[in-house]
């Protein structure tokens, strides 16, 4: 940038003096009306950042900020505005807080402000472990589907939902113990394998076999009493369906075996301890409208 | 209005001009018509670095184009004013306001067009039409758009019509600004400013009517009872009309529109401009009456153009920015050409081309269909018949099915797999109309709907005038997997209006495992 005053060929006007790769500016007349309106702003900009919060300052050892005449702090009017909206919605978390879950699953209105609020509940404490669609994954259930191992009704998913699952904490929490069959040498590796070669028929997934027979009737003695007769399940005692085809821990050979020879033992925490009744509620009303509701 | 000057004699005193510009006015006087001592205040030579603004004087002309200009004046403020009081019965439901921007409710009437927020592309296509239209008019005539149509152009011309019938025309407003303070002065300044003001909270209040019902708003306005933001919104219309047609003007085009910078890339050699025939009007100069045109041009010099003009340029300079190609200087000089006895049109609309054509000494013509004008006029015809099209065929049914995507599908412990969709259907009839919803496409599905028994057909009705979501599953039995080709499989939501027959669909699709 050098600076040699120029006056532009084509127009006559005398540059500004400056260059930047053979480009010159033109200084050609700023209308007054502008340069006051540029004064004005200036002005204002004073004004503002005396009136307003606007400056760090370095006092007493710390950072802070000029304050402003006024006041104004837009920490405060967030929370107005965040109050506002509270009291707003207060309304239908009390309706929500009073009745019970079937009723509002009656009340359009109130569903949709319930599952909008279940759906913000879901992703801020759940998602983390059941995923932001409630798809799950291996060891964490997926909730959109029709398969529920403590029960898929309203007040069963409620109560998972209150208590959580092997959550000592919570004395009424959802509870069973597999036995570790091989682990605790309960059976032998070759009996397990046998289970496993037994269980894999009952979902279709494997032919009888020699191996599956003699399974079936270790089976018999040692599951039916929680998996009942053909593994169908037991929802009271949190008994998985081994007959259907879904799959909590993966339901290829290796995984069965596993789930046999060291069992499973998924933790949930009981959410009534952290969460607000009315939350809880929400969330059991859309994991319960996730489409497998029952 | 044109006789003030023959017997005020020049005015000299009036612009405060050097006396050269004076002797000239003197010699141009002969003829016994009026001479102009007009400054082309914005042209090149006249300007300075921050220059403050010189007061132009447009002088009042008649003519063909002040004509046009009046009646396009007339009819622009006309609809402005009148559009929001027209009345038009859409049922018990709706308003009956013709023009109505409804933000509150989120629709936009038009007449018989009522236009949803998901719409919104009608106004994208009414934008494109109306820059494709101002692209093509500007590239056949210059700025018409600026010179006859803008709202700028209008109001500031209605503000000089109030000013002219206040303070008088040129030579008596010049005057009346040079005199010292008399009560004549302030009352017909405070006057002028009064009408300005008024005609001003006018424009900003007939602005509010497009948005509300007019004669509730009105009736509120009147008592003071309207939405405090109602009057925010006069106030600003009113501001701005105020400030841009009575004080700033001609700079507002000049400095803050953004067109005269884009026109450029509009015109070509064959644009019709408002353009002075220097092949015809130069050497100009004061000519005595029955003496010789020979060796000489047209152009007496006179400075009517100038005087007329109310950007203050002086068309003999050539196309100009500032110039918004209003045609009063075609006005003013064929008046003056008429004076003279000389062919009127030595300014007039004409293109460079046929200048350079003339000079050659070659036939002028008329280049309409060029390639920039026929591709706008193609892009016109296309824009125009692609919303004709869609607005005649668009039914009273809006459709749109969102398939879940988290989680993509869901295995059910029968084996079956389950995907989830929305179905958004919305009921553009002004009373509650029943639906049903169907699928197509994969025989052995089902369509049940969030919390309502399977088996059941998945029906809903609609309020009026509104959007309803349907959570909706499609479940495929383990048998029917094969159906899926890749994981994936094409289908088709239908919905039918129960009452009047009326379906539409919605491709969308089914996933499974691959
Ligand atoms: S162009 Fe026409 S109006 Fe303008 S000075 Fe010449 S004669 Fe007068
Ligand atoms: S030069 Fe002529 S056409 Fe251009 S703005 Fe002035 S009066 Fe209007």
């Amino acid at each position: 940038m050098t600076d040699t005053k120029h006056t532009d060929d084509v127009t006559g006007v005398d540059t500004t003096g400056h260059q930047w790769d053979d480009i010159r500016e033109l200084n050609n007349p700023l209308p007054k009306w502008w340069v006051y309106s540029f004064y004005a702003c200036i002005v204002w900009s004073v004004a503002y950042w005396i009136v307003m919060p606007a400056w760090p300052i370095f006092m007493n050892g710390a950072w802070t900020y000029t304050g402003g005449v006024i006041g104004y702090d837009q920490r405060v009017v967030v929370e107005n505005d965040i109050a506002e909206v509270a009291a707003g919605r207060q309304v239908y978390m009390d309706q929500i807080s009073a009745q019970d879950l079937p009723t509002i699953q009656q009340n359009v209105e109130l569903m949709e402000v319930a599952l909008a609020g279940g759906r913000a509940a879901f992703g801020d404490n759940c998602a983390p472990c059941h995923g932001s669609g409630a798809q799950g994954s291996t060891g964490y259930p997926n909730l959109n589907d029709d398969d529920w191992i403590w029960g898929g009704s309203l007040e069963d998913i409620h109560v998972t939902l209150k208590h959580g699952i092997r959550w000592e904490a919570d004395d009424d929490t959802r509870f069973n113990e597999m036995p570790r069959y091989l682990t605790d040498e309960i059976l032998t590796a070759d009996q397990v394998s046998d289970v496993t070669d037994y269980v894999l028929t009952l979902s279709g997934t494997a032919e009888t076999t020699e191996a599956s027979a003699r399974g079936s009737e270790i089976f018999a003695r040692e599951c039916t009493a929680c998996h009942m007769d053909g593994g169908i399940g037991n929802r009271e005692l949190g008994a998985p369906n081994l007959a259907d085809a879904i799959w909590l821990y993966g339901g290829d050979r290796a995984s069965v075996y596993e789930s046999i020879a060291n069992a499973r033992a998924g933790q949930m925490p009981a959410w009534g301890d952290r969460l607000d009744p009315v939350t809880v509620k929400q969330l059991a009303l859309y994991v319960h409208a996730l489409g497998g509701g029952e | 209005m044109t006789s003030d000057a023959s017997t005020a004699g020049p005015e000299t005193a009036g612009a405060g001009l050097t006396s050269l510009i004076g002797e000239a006015e003197k010699l141009a006087n002969p003829h016994g018509h009026e001479g102009e001592t007009a400054t082309a205040v914005n042209s090149e030579k006249n300007r300075s670095l921050y220059a403050s603004r010189i007061k132009i004087y447009p002088k009042l002309v008649h003519g063909r184009y002040r004509l046009v200009k009046w009646v396009v004046m007339a009819i622009t403020l006309g609809v402005y004013y009148v559009t929001p009081w027209i009345r038009w019965d859409r049922g018990p439901f709706a308003p009956d306001q013709a023009v109505l921007l409804d933000f509150p409710h989120r629709r936009f009437y038009f007449f018989w067009i009522e236009i949803w927020p998901q719409e919104v592309y009608y106004l994208t296509g009414l934008l494109i039409l109306a820059s494709v239209l101002l692209f093509l008019v500007t590239s056949l005539a210059g700025r018409v758009w600026c010179g006859y149509t803008c709202p700028q152009t209008v109001w500031t011309d209605l503000f000089i019509y109030i000013e002219r019938l206040i303070e008088g025309d040129r030579s008596a407003r010049i005057r009346l600004d040079k005199s010292s303070f008399s009560i004549n002065k302030l009352v017909r300044k405070t006057s002028k400013h009064a009408v300005w003001l008024i005609v001003a909270i006018a424009t900003g209040g007939a602005w509010v009517f497009y948005f509300d019902d007019a004669p509730t708003l009105a009736a509120n306005l009147l008592t003071f009872s309207a939405d405090p933001v109602a009057y925010l919104f006069i106030a600003i219309f009113t501001a701005t009309t105020y400030v841009f047609g009575g004080l700033a003007r001609e700079q507002v085009c000049t400095y803050m529109c953004p067109w005269p910078r884009i026109q450029g890339a509009m015109f070509d050699d064959e644009s019709f401009l408002v353009t002075y025939k220097y092949d015809r009007g130069d050497p100009r100069g004061p000519h005595k009456k029955n003496t010789s045109w020979d060796g000489r041009g047209d152009c007496i010099d006179c400075g009517q153009c100038v005087a007329a003009c109310p950007m203050g340029i002086d068309i003999r300079d050539g196309m100009q920015l500032e110039c918004i190609q209003c045609a009063l200087c075609i006005d003013a000089c064929d008046d003056i050409m008429a004076k003279v006895g000389r062919p009127r049109g030595l300014i007039e609309y004409d293109t460079p081309a046929n200048m350079d054509r003339r000079l050659a000494g070659e036939k002028e013509r008329f280049h309409i269909f060029r390639p920039r004008t026929v591709i706008y006029m193609g892009v016109l015809v296309l824009v125009s018949a692609i919303m004709f099209f869609s607005l005649a065929t668009r039914g009273a049914i809006d459709l749109n099915v969102l398939r879940d995507r988290n989680p993509l599908f869901v295995q059910l412990s029968d084996g079956s797999i389950r995907n989830g969709y929305t179905v958004k259907i919305i009921n553009k009839v002004h009373e509650e109309q029943a639906f049903s919803i169907r699928i197509d496409g994969l025989p052995s599905a089902q369509l049940i709907q969030q919390g309502v028994s399977a088996g059941d057909s998945v029906k809903t009705a609609i309020p009026p005038d509104s959007l309803k979501d349907i959570k909706t599953f499609v479940i495929l039995p383990r048998e029917a997997l094969g159906s899926l080709d890749g994981g994936e499989a094409s289908l088709r939501f239908i919905v039918e209006n129960i009452s009047t027959g009326e379906t539409v669909y919605n491709e969308t699709s089914f996933r499974g495992p691959r």
